[in-house]
């Protein structure tokens, strides 16, 4: 993010018009342009196309799923939703719930220990900095597989498994090092003068960073939050692995368990369950479309 | 994450380095404590949760750990069972092998392609962005994964519509194995949204006196793309296929939902990943499944080795190099 301020005239601003020698170009290139508009406009549809069918489908009776080839239903099922939300042990507004819970658990956990660490790493100074500072960015890249069977092993031992406590815990303890490295590019684009007039008036780091840092952190804490948002609400694996309470299972875990006991026969609820499963991702899109674009064009985070 | 490169801000940003008191003061060793102490749940995440397991699961891989007896020193029998005596493993690397390399080329081309499209002054631009970015938030969800499953199953909407062109047996996709494997990469490469943002913030630096004295000097569009955009793009490029490919590795859900955790038919969907998941946690064999971590982690670590060796004859930096 800090990056981004300093080549703020070419990034910041993505939907000003960006090529103005270009349009001198524009009246010779009319035909093109429609021809393009056209190509895009139909590679759009391509590309949501096949949400666009699932939700269609979701409101179609079992058998017209199949055999139509229209989009919008002849009999409008409604009955799906109301089917889905009702088709296993516990109802779905359990298992959301269970999702929201675990979400809001590791948004807390992520802002909060990778802030204070990447604060350390940003601003203070102490020894093999350096070092550590290289450490944390050699974990980013490394595959949760290499630490996954003793991890289980030790949650296992702890008594910690079909509990919540694998899947938040971890975020407390900054191991989502990538917004460490995210911090500390924004926490580098404040102004130190703001720190060293702290100073002056006898503020310690703690104080520093709780009541000048932490605020002036927000755009990138916003980032952190949305992107910790959508990898948990989309996390299959290790909920997969931990969980194995129905009553506690999040929606990617009902979805699972909806295919696997109602088999190939029940499509229309299944989908109206995955489209709403969808809902929350495609609204949290819609209202921070600036800040997830941003996020993983200055730093490659995975969308 | 290395997109910085690109970008040059004016203070240098890579490594924590920077000012240095020549001194230490009692000040400079206050704060040097104060700095581990807000570290304090970073170095236990680090020593719990990174550093020890792996460590850990180093031990395991030699071991017969089943989670629930304690473990026995077998000394190379996982490593040398899996080479010699598995032909899943193998079968798992080859599925995953052909995913990767045909999945990470084909999505980088259309990110690039749709990117290069769109990077002009044009009416919709941001409506456009953001649908054909869409696919890559939703494309890992379980959601998708069941529609997938759906449309390409032997009933499906494809078939449905291959029958309604006349085609009166059409493959059965997810269910042959010559076709399985193909119905997940296009699953993957649908999700090319975040390389195609990444492509279009490269592309706005890309300085547009360039393209003036090439239009000056007469080459054509796709002169100026294959000789201005590609070339001082590479950085962008690269950083991409690390990221994808490091990615494509690891996937995990399209597989499991689509063959129903199986990896069928006839292992032809056994990512890698999934074989680990059944040998750890459907057949508890966590030492054997240990070893396979860490066979994956040299694949991905000898990849990405390979990808930045070759970077220094192609990827060129505008400063030269770092």
């Amino acid at each position: 993010m800090a990056i981004l301020e300093h080549s703020a005239p070419a990034s910041a601003r993505e939907d000003a018009a960006p090529v103005p020698t270009r349009s001198r170009q524009r009246p010779r290139l009319t035909l093109r342009r429609v021809v393009l508009q056209l190509f895009l406009a139909a590679g759009a549809l391509a590309m949501v196309y096949p949400i666009i069918w699932m939700a269609a489908s979701s409101l179609k009776p079992e058998n017209e799923i199949f055999r139509s080839a229209t989009l919008l239903p002849e009999i409008w099922q409604w009955q799906n939703y109301i089917d889905g939300w009702n088709g296993l042990r516990e109802p779905f507004e359990v298992f959301y719930l269970n999702s929201f819970i675990i979400s809001a658990l590791a948004v807390v956990g992520n802002l909060l220990s990778c802030s204070l660490a990447a604060y350390a790493f940003a601003r203070l100074d102490f020894r093999f900095r350096t070092l550590w500072f290289a450490v944390m960015l050699g974990t980013i890249m490394l595959p949760y597989h290499a630490t996954l069977i003793p991890q289980y092993a030790l949650y296992f031992e702890l008594g910690w498994v079909n509990t919540y406590l694998p899947l938040t815990v971890p975020k407390f303890l900054a191991t989502d090092a990538f917004f460490i490295f995210l911090f500390v590019q924004f926490i580098r684009g404040i102004p130190r003068e703001l720190d060293q007039a702290a100073k002056v008036d006898g503020a310690g780091p703690f104080r520093t960073y709780a009541l000048i840092i932490f605020p002036l952190l927000r755009p990138a804490l916003v980032t952190g939050a949305i992107f910790t948002t959508i990898w948990t609400y989309n996390d299959f694996f290790s909920q997969l692995v931990y969980i194995s309470d129905t009553a506690r299972y999040t929606v990617p875990l009902a979805l699972r368990m909806f295919l696997d006991t109602t088999g190939e026969s029940s499509w229309g609820p299944m989908f109206a369950m995955s489209t709403l499963s969808l809902l929350p991702l495609i609204i949290v899109f819609v209202l921070f479309q600036r800040q997830i674009v941003e996020g993983i064009s200055t730093t490659g985070l995975k969308g | 994450m290395t997109s910085l490169q690109i970008r040059r801000p004016p203070a240098p940003a890579t490594g924590a380095g920077g000012r240095r008191t020549n001194t230490r003061s009692s000040a400079s060793r206050a704060e040097g404590r104060w700095g581990y102490l807000f570290l304090t749940p970073w170095f236990v995440g680090l020593v719990v949760l990174t550093a020890g397991p792996m460590l850990v699961s180093l031990y395991y891989s030699f071991t017969d750990f089943s989670l629930l007896s304690t473990p026995n020193w077998v000394g190379l029998d996982n490593y040398e069972r899996m080479f010699t005596a598995d032909d899943r493993f193998f079968a798992a690397v080859r599925v995953t092998l052909t995913y990767v390399i045909v999945s990470v080329p084909l999505q980088l081309a259309f990110a690039l392609g749709i990117a290069v499209l769109l990077n002009r002054a044009l009416r919709g631009i941001s409506a456009y962005r953001a649908l054909y970015y869409l696919p890559s938030l939703l494309g890992g969800s379980v959601a998708v994964a069941v529609l997938w499953r759906q449309v390409f199953g032997r009933e499906g909407a494809v078939n449905v519509v291959l029958r309604g062109l006349g085609w009166e047996n059409p493959p059965t996709w997810i269910a042959d194995p010559d076709f399985a494997l193909y119905t997940l990469i296009l699953l993957r490469v649908w999700e090319f949204g975040s390389p195609m943002v990444i492509f279009l913030a490269g592309l706005r630096q890309v300085p547009q006196e360039y393209y003036e004295a090439a239009e000056v000097d007469g080459a054509s569009p796709v002169q100026r793309f294959f000789r201005i955009t590609i070339p001082v793009i590479t950085p962008v490029i690269f950083l991409n296929a690390i990221l994808q490919l490091i990615g494509a590795f690891q996937a995990f859900n399209s597989a499991f939902i689509i063959s129903g955790g199986t990896g069928g038919p006839l292992d032809s969907t056994l990512f890698y990943t999934l074989y680990l998941y059944i040998e750890g946690f459907t057949n508890f064999r966590m030492g054997y499944a240990s070893a396979l971590a860490w066979v994956l982690l040299g694949i991905i670590a000898a990849f990405t080795a390979v990808n930045f060796a070759l970077s220094r004859f192609w990827v060129h930096y505008e400063d030269g190099g770092r």
